[in-house]
């Protein structure tokens, strides 16, 4: 414990921020930046499988009967404000507010369920009205994208939630800092991707 | 619908075929003597102690290598197989949809889970020792990557006697592999089995980058790096930005199999070719990602065994990125009969030749980096040597094949299989067996006997040579590939009998190889130095083997080929009397068994999910979710080496 806290001091000192005060938080970092590029890969993967599909409804139903408006906005407004929410949980953390960090958390990890609540919804009624993945490759295409993103997102806050419980337990530590950091990479990131499958599925979808 | 019987789910075990009797029988036998042996000799906790929970990067290579050359018997037999099922007109040795399955799964082993873990072997081995690091940057995550890699394999090798192999080709191209023509298990086996493992080969990219880029030596700029390292380097980032289309080709022909979508049925909008370009998108920089080490290798053995610096190093880096670039812009050169027209051919056919220039600047130094060198012909560089013409031919008739009007002649026969086995065998296996004994003193404290390393050497060459050089003109000949027999009165029987004699002669020569090994172990010539091919790199500045942390100094480095700037040097200090660093304790990871239960989850949940049992697929996917959460409420996960105890290694090991 000792340890932990001369580097807790020497990052003070230093202004360095402490998930980086580590050498192995500086590592696990760098290593996490390099997994959220091939994940963004993998969804450009799916995103050009999308595109080329996109119009292959085979008479099944389009995007533009399907897609709800005040339904994909408010689950938008849901996840990118989480994203704000889980930057100003950092902010607190720079500042080494352990209550604030660990509310703002909870706050991102709500606004999350209340996105997926939203998508599932989303989901279930489209495939209890006749446009199931296995109706046409429009639709096996569109469920895949996006239901890789929400399931990117659940896993975000599972996470979430064991980073809190450490949180609560440990306190801010360089090491528990770095995880804070990194969860919140991902969901930033996932709120990234959010934004092109806004754009691309919903809203040239309702366009059309 | 086409649906060959063989081919239901009916049957868990398959039945029927003398020669998988054969294998269950050799399976269980195989299975009960490691477990006698394990028992006899009381070594369950010895081998879970210091292998199953090791997170050290020269053990974790060991088993790397291990796996691999294990996968290489099975892929050779394989091999053997189909070349004796090939050798005269209408040989009825194995049946149609057998031969489907042993082409299939000899291709899926010997890219996935042979070439794979055997350049991971050699990242593992020589990596940090070369750049002066105490282990990878994510030491508990390698351990993760190996085992998820064994369990993948375990999972497609269990498909030949449970189930039934995949038999769709080592591309699974749908609608072949999709569930219209294709119905079985095999190739959900196939499907999770690469899966699976491409997660650990992704996970090893990413550390070998990080290590690499974070955890050098100080003094150890770039272009102070080993020529292998470098290659490591490039090849990992092709490894992480290739792997994400395979994963997403994978997964979403899995989808269309399990959930019944449709993105490769054409009757209800799918599209079967955004497959075939996913696919390849990984495919061709992967036949990149197993090249470049290999030539990383040939570019350490060149210079050690001509006593010389490598000629034209700026050159050397520069080209293997220039090709880590090349290599993701000409992937239709595999599909130019799929129609895309004369100009996007032309764009890939342009791209895919001109992958010819940076790799020729590389034939060129090491041609000249072994111009007048003292050349020692020493196993690796023949190995090396032999190297080089192999790679002029697969390198010309790849070029041919690039071209891409020519190709519509060329495409899917025999030529093919000739050019890529030319550079997959002549490159990376010769690569791989150059650095097998290379290193293999500085794994394990003995060198390889090289009398017998030459036997097996010339055998295979040669036997390379007699079993693919007829194939090239069978296959201007006519002769496709995946074909099962053939009729008398072509003239094809006398090459392809040629061509079977000569993968005996290289069956035979593995198992000189394999016996060198063997004998070497109880007769090798003992390492004592640790230096034992007057290297230049900084692996054969420690002891072979290296102690657990590597180095009880980090060195710092002042040049390229820095062991060899210190030997020179070493002269000058011992005169001045300077005295060493004190020593430091070194913090060092903790082993764990968790990896190995990691994988074990993975193998149960692509099991279940391989036969739709998805009660069993789910225990393994919450299996998985526990032991990832186990590790993150685990702060208990390093440990420091003493300065004492790291003093008395070092003077068991006579240094001080
Ligand atoms: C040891 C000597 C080897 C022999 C005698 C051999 C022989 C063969 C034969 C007879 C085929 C099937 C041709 C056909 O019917 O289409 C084949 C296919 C193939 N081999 Fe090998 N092979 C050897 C080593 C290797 C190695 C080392 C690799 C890769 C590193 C490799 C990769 C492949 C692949 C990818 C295929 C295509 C499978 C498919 O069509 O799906 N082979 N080989
Ligand atoms: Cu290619």
């Amino acid at each position: 414990m000792a340890v932990a806290q001369d580097t807790v001091e020497r990052s003070v000192r230093n202004g360095v921020p402490l998930e980086y005060a580590t050498a192995d938080g500086e590592l696990k970092i760098a290593g996490f930046w390099l997994f959220l590029s091939t994940d963004l890969l993998l969804f450009a993967c799916l995103f050009s499988t999308y595109a080329i599909l996109r119009t292959n409804t085979v008479g099944g139903p389009t995007g533009a009967q399907l897609f709800d408006i005040p339904g994909f906005t408010t689950e938008t407004f849901a996840l990118l404000t989480s994203s704000f929410t889980c930057g100003l949980a950092t902010h607190e953390m720079r500042r080494g507010n352990r209550a604030a960090l660990i509310a703002w958390l909870a706050v991102t990890v709500l606004l999350g369920l209340v996105f997926i609540g939203f998508e599932l919804d989303e989901f279930i009624s489209y495939a209890t009205h006749g446009a199931a993945m296995q109706r046409s490759a429009f639709l096996s295409a569109f469920f895949t994208l996006v239901g890789t993103h929400g399931a990117h997102v659940s896993l975000g806050i599972l996470w979430m939630l064991t980073v809190v419980y450490q949180l609560a337990v440990r306190g801010i530590t360089a090491v528990t800092a770095r995880k804070v950091f990194i969860v919140g990479l991902y969901w930033h990131f996932l709120d990234i991707v959010w934004v092109f499958i806004f754009t691309v599925v919903y809203l040239t979808g309702v366009l059309k | 619908m086409p649906v060959s019987p063989a081919n239901l789910t009916g049957h868990f075990f398959v039945t029927g075929d003398p020669l998988i009797y054969g294998a269950d029988a050799s399976i269980l036998l195989a299975s009960a003597a490691v477990v006698f042996v394990l028992t006899y000799y009381k070594k369950w906790r010895w081998l879970w102690r210091e292998w199953l929970t090791t997170v050290d990067h020269k053990k974790i290579g060991v088993m790397y290598l291990m796996a691999a050359l294990l996968m290489l018997f099975r892929g050779g037999v394989d091999a053997i197989l189909m070349r004796t099922q090939l050798m005269l007109p209408n040989m009825k040795f194995l049946a149609a949809e057998h031969y489907n399955q042993i082409f299939t799964t000899h291709g899926t082993i010997m890219i996935l889970f042979m070439a794979m873990p055997l350049i991971f072997a050699m990242f593992n081995i020589a990596v940090p020792l070369q750049i002066g690091a105490r282990d990878v940057a994510f030491p508990y995550l390698n351990a993760i990557s190996f085992w998820l890699f064994f369990f993948g394999a375990m999972l497609l090798n269990l498909s030949f006697v449970i189930g039934g192999s995949p038999d769709a080709g080592w591309t699974s191209y749908p609608p072949l592999a999709g569930l219209g023509f294709d119905r079985g298990p095999g190739e959900n086996f196939y499907l999770l089995a690469l899966q699976v493992s491409g997660i650990g080969s992704m996970a090893t990219g990413i550390n070998f980058i990080v290590t690499i880029l974070k955890m050098r030596a100080p003094g150890m700029t770039l272009t102070k790096m080993p020529l292998f390292t470098w290659s490591v380097l490039a090849s990992s980032i092709l490894i992480i930005y290739a792997f994400p289309a395979l994963t997403a080709a994978l997964a979403l022909l899995l989808i269309d199999r399990v959930a019944g979508a449709h993105f490769f049925t054409m009757t209800q909008g799918g599209n079967a070719m955004m497959y075939v370009n996913l696919f390849w998108i990984w495919g061709h920089p992967e036949v990149y990602i197993v090249v470049l080490p290999a030539f990383g290798i040939f570019s350490e053995v060149f210079s050690t065994f001509s006593g010389k610096r490598i000629f034209g190093y700026t050159s050397m880096w520069l080209s293997l990125m220039t090709i880590s670039v090349l290599s993701y812009f000409v992937w239709v050169h595999h599909f130019f009969t799929m129609g895309a027209g004369p100009d996007v051919n032309s764009f890939f056919a342009v791209a895919s030749m001109a992958v010819a220039i940076p790799t020729g600047v590389k034939v060129f130094n090491w041609l000249f980096t072994m111009y007048r060198g003292r050349i020692r012909f020493t196993v690796p560089m023949l190995w090396a040597l032999a190297f080089i013409p192999n790679f002029a031919i697969g390198g010309a008739t790849g070029v041919m094949l690039a071209a891409a009007p020519a190709d519509y002649q060329y495409h899917n026969s025999y030529f093919l299989i000739a050019h890529f086995h030319q550079v997959l065998i002549g490159g990376v296996v010769y690569g791989m067996l150059a650095g097998m004994y290379y290193w293999w003193p500085k794994m394990f404290g003995f060198k390889l006997n090289e009398r017998l390393g030459r036997w097996g050497f010339w055998l295979f060459n040669i036997g390379f040579y007699v079993c693919f050089m007829p194939l090239y003109p069978l296959g201007l000949m006519g002769m496709t590939r995946r074909m099962y027999v053939y009729p008398a009165g072509l003239h094809w029987a006398l090459l392809n009998l040629i061509s079977t004699i000569g993968a005996y002669v290289m069956g035979i020569a593995f198992i000189l190889i394999v016996i060198d090994v063997l004998y070497s172990i109880v007769r090798g010539e003992r390492d004592v130095t640790g230096d034992p091919w007057n290297g230049r790199t900084l692996e054969w500045s420690l002891p072979s083997p290296a102690p657990h942390y590597n180095f009880a100094r980090i060195p710092a480095v002042a040049s390229r080929d820095a062991w060899w700037a210190m030997k020179e040097q070493r002269a000058d200090d011992l005169n001045s009397g300077r005295q060493p660093e004190p020593l430091q304790p070194i913090h060092m990871p903790k082993n764990s068994g968790r990896p190995f239960i990691l994988g074990v989850f993975f193998f149960v949940g692509g099991f279940g999910a391989v036969f739709g049992w998805y009660l069993l697929a789910a225990l393994g996917f919450v299996g998985v979710l526990f032991a990832l959460l186990s590790r993150a409420l685990e702060y208990d996960t390093d440990y420091y080496i003493s300065v004492e105890e790291i003093e008395r290694t070092e003077t068991a090991l006579g240094r001080s």
